[in-house]
């Protein structure tokens, strides 16, 4: 099982614009190095129509932002996204919309309250996605 | 050789290398050839049932997304680059699920890839509130319902009329005399009855259209008037929500979707209503009973594809429909970069132009008379003769007209005969409803008339309150 962990303060930051989207789905870009989160980078939701259970962000718009984390000295480990008043499991329209070799994180409000988060990776193939191991030592120091 | 940059998260399958050179004529058949020589990427590029992209890769030749050109079929000049660009997406399924009635009742749609349980579930799952329910309302709301939409709202205050039967085939004659709400949810129940409708029997305001809007997802302009017209454009863009539009006169529509994403709105379309009067009513101008159909079924085709989150909807383009010559044409839209933005509500009928109900009787600088018609009938039976000067089409006069008019001559043109007109006798104008007879009675005063009437009301008002042996229309 991979790992992905989370330096001080980065988990918190998912979980703030979790917190702060809800009801509606929060999306934003995770980066750091070496399978640790040190950045994040919240995007906008263009889903208007159905912002409570979908998020989608523009090719170009997500290629921008990564451009900058990445001349900053990131690299992209992957993406988290909220699930408002929805378990952190992923769904078939995650897995249908994921890239392999990244990790999605996904992070369930239950009533405007961190419920869980769980990290996903997409297989080889698209059959599911794996849940992988959340190192949380750097968030919680 | 064509050179494609591959995103990091897919370099794994190209042996790491952030760029490749392929060979191919067209955008597809470069793809083709990247997934033949990396076969791993295949997958994840294209959808393995359909064969077509997946949704969420976008391919840009150049700095052109190649849905703008001629997507696959793209031609790939020589030293041409292709960047490959994923989107991201996703999010939860809590989607209701389909019993073995609904996957019979849709069946059609489910055997449909674009559509598929999933899509069929998102479309019970989709909420509509549709804003009126005539013309264009008529379809929209049949279609909606027979689509399998889970949740239609739908608001007007109006009451079934005989008139209206022309062209909103959602309501019957025996449904003549009822609210319109009511008949239009039956005929909605009819036809689906896994349908939750709400109903709002109430005139949108700026009072509550904030929360009568809040509910749904999807917002579809099916009003007659420019004041509603721009306070749902304005609700929906401080909302968030997609705004479906459609407008009809005589023979012509238009359609396009509103505040899609960062797509423009109405008010980039038009930022400011025209002059009142201006552009007269369907009430007024006339309208074929059977352009709200096109129009309104395109406004139902829209919606649903919003739901659906399939195809390209009209968000950026604006269509025009001319039934007469029968041809479609398309108009690019932009957001307006130097328009205002949309902080509040305001009063709509003042930004229109349009003077309430208490601005008549304070408005002393009008240079005409206004007579009600059981005044006029009560001075006439007195032996009062006026000159009576018709200033409707001459369609609508072979309608029904008043036996004691003296002239017929259209509101627009009654300058021209000015000087046929009495000077040293009382003249009173009238229309169908006492709006264009208001503005020819103006424009006498302007001329010099200083015994000018407007018959408040018009011809129908005649029709109702004294003569029922006209017919009103």
């Amino acid at each position: 099982m991979s790992t992905l962990s989370f330096a001080a303060g980065a988990l918190k930051a998912v979980h703030a614009h979790a917190l702060q989207g809800y009801p509606h789905e929060v999306v934003g870009i995770l980066a750091g190095k070496n399978g640790e989160v040190t950045a994040i980078k919240a995007l906008i939701n263009e889903r208007a129509d159905s912002a409570h259970n979908r998020y989608r962000v523009s090719g170009l718009t997500v290629m921008r932002a990564e451009q900058a984390l990445e001349a900053a000295g990131h690299t992209i480990l992957g993406y988290y996204h909220s699930h408002p008043d929805h378990p952190a499991r992923y769904s078939d329209y995650d897995r249908d919309h994921a890239l392999p070799n990244l990790s999605y994180v996904i992070v369930s409000v239950d009533n405007g309250e961190i419920a869980d988060t769980l990290s996903w990776r997409l297989r080889d193939d698209r059959s599911a996605m794996d849940p992988e191991t959340l190192n949380l030592n750097g968030a919680a120091s | 050789m064509t050179t494609v940059h591959i995103p990091t998260p897919l370099r794994p399958y190209t042996a790491d290398q952030a760029t490749v050179q392929i060979d191919g004529d067209t955008v597809g058949a470069v793809l083709n050839n990247l997934t033949t020589t990396y076969s791993q990427l295949g997958v994840h590029l294209r959808h393995p049932d359909t064969g077509r992209l997946r949704s969420f890769v976008n391919v840009y030749l150049g700095d052109e997304d190649i849905r703008f050109l001629d997507d696959e079929d793209t031609a790939v000049p020589p030293g041409a680059e292709l960047t490959i660009v994923p989107s991201i997406a996703g999010g939860n399924s809590t989607l209701p699920t389909l019993d073995h009635s609904e996957i019979e009742r849709y069946s059609r749609h489910l055997i449909l890839d674009e559509v598929g349980m999933e899509g069929q579930r998102r479309l019970k799952a989709g909420k509509v509130l549709c804003v009126g329910t005539g013309g264009l309302g008529s379809p929209l709301l049949m279609y909606l319902a027979a689509a399998g939409v889970g949740r239609i709202g739908i608001v007007d205050f109006d009451v079934v009329d005989l008139s209206n039967l022309q062209r909103q085939v959602l309501h019957s004659t025996s449904n003549i005399g009822r609210p319109k709400v009511q008949s239009a949810k039956e005929r909605i129940h009819e036809i689906n009855p896994h349908i939750q409708v709400d109903i709002y029997e109430e005139a949108l305001t700026s009072d509550n259209a904030l929360r009568i809007l809040e509910p749904y997802d999807v917002v579809v302009d099916g009003t007659d008037n420019f004041p509603t017209r721009y306070l749902v454009n304005d609700a929906c863009v401080l909302l968030g929500k997609p705004n479906v539009y459609g407008s009809i006169f005589k023979f012509e529509g238009q359609a396009s979707v509103f505040n899609l994403g960062e797509g423009p709105n109405y008010r980039d379309l038009y930022p400011e209503p025209p002059p009142p009067g201006l552009v007269p009513s369907c009430a007024e101008g006339g309208v074929l009973g059977i352009l709200p159909g096109v129009i309104g079924v395109i406004q139902a085709t829209e919606t649903v594809k919003i739901l659906l989150g399939k195809g390209n909807t009209l968000s950026g383009r604006l269509l025009l429909y001319d039934a007469l010559s029968m041809r479609f044409r398309e108009l690019k839209l932009r957001r307006d970069p130097h328009a205002k933005p949309i902080t509040e509500l305001i009063d709509y009928q003042q930004f229109c132009g349009i003077p309430g109900v208490s601005a008549h009787d304070e408005d002393d600088a009008e240079a005409f008379d206004r007579i009600d018609v059981v005044e006029f009938k009560t001075r006439w039976d007195a032996g009062w003769r006026p000159y009576v000067l018709d200033v409707r089409r001459p369609a609508e006069a072979e309608i029904a007209r008043l036996s004691f008019a003296d002239k017929l001559q259209p509101h627009g043109e009654v300058a021209t005969i000015a000087g046929e007109l009495p000077r040293d006798r009382d003249i009173v104008i009238h229309c169908k409803l006492g709006g264009r007879s208001a503005k020819a009675a103006a424009t006498l005063a302007g001329l010099g008339f200083d015994r000018v009437f407007n018959l408040e009301g018009g011809i129908t008002a005649w029709s109702k309150t004294i003569d029922a042996s006209i017919p009103t229309y």
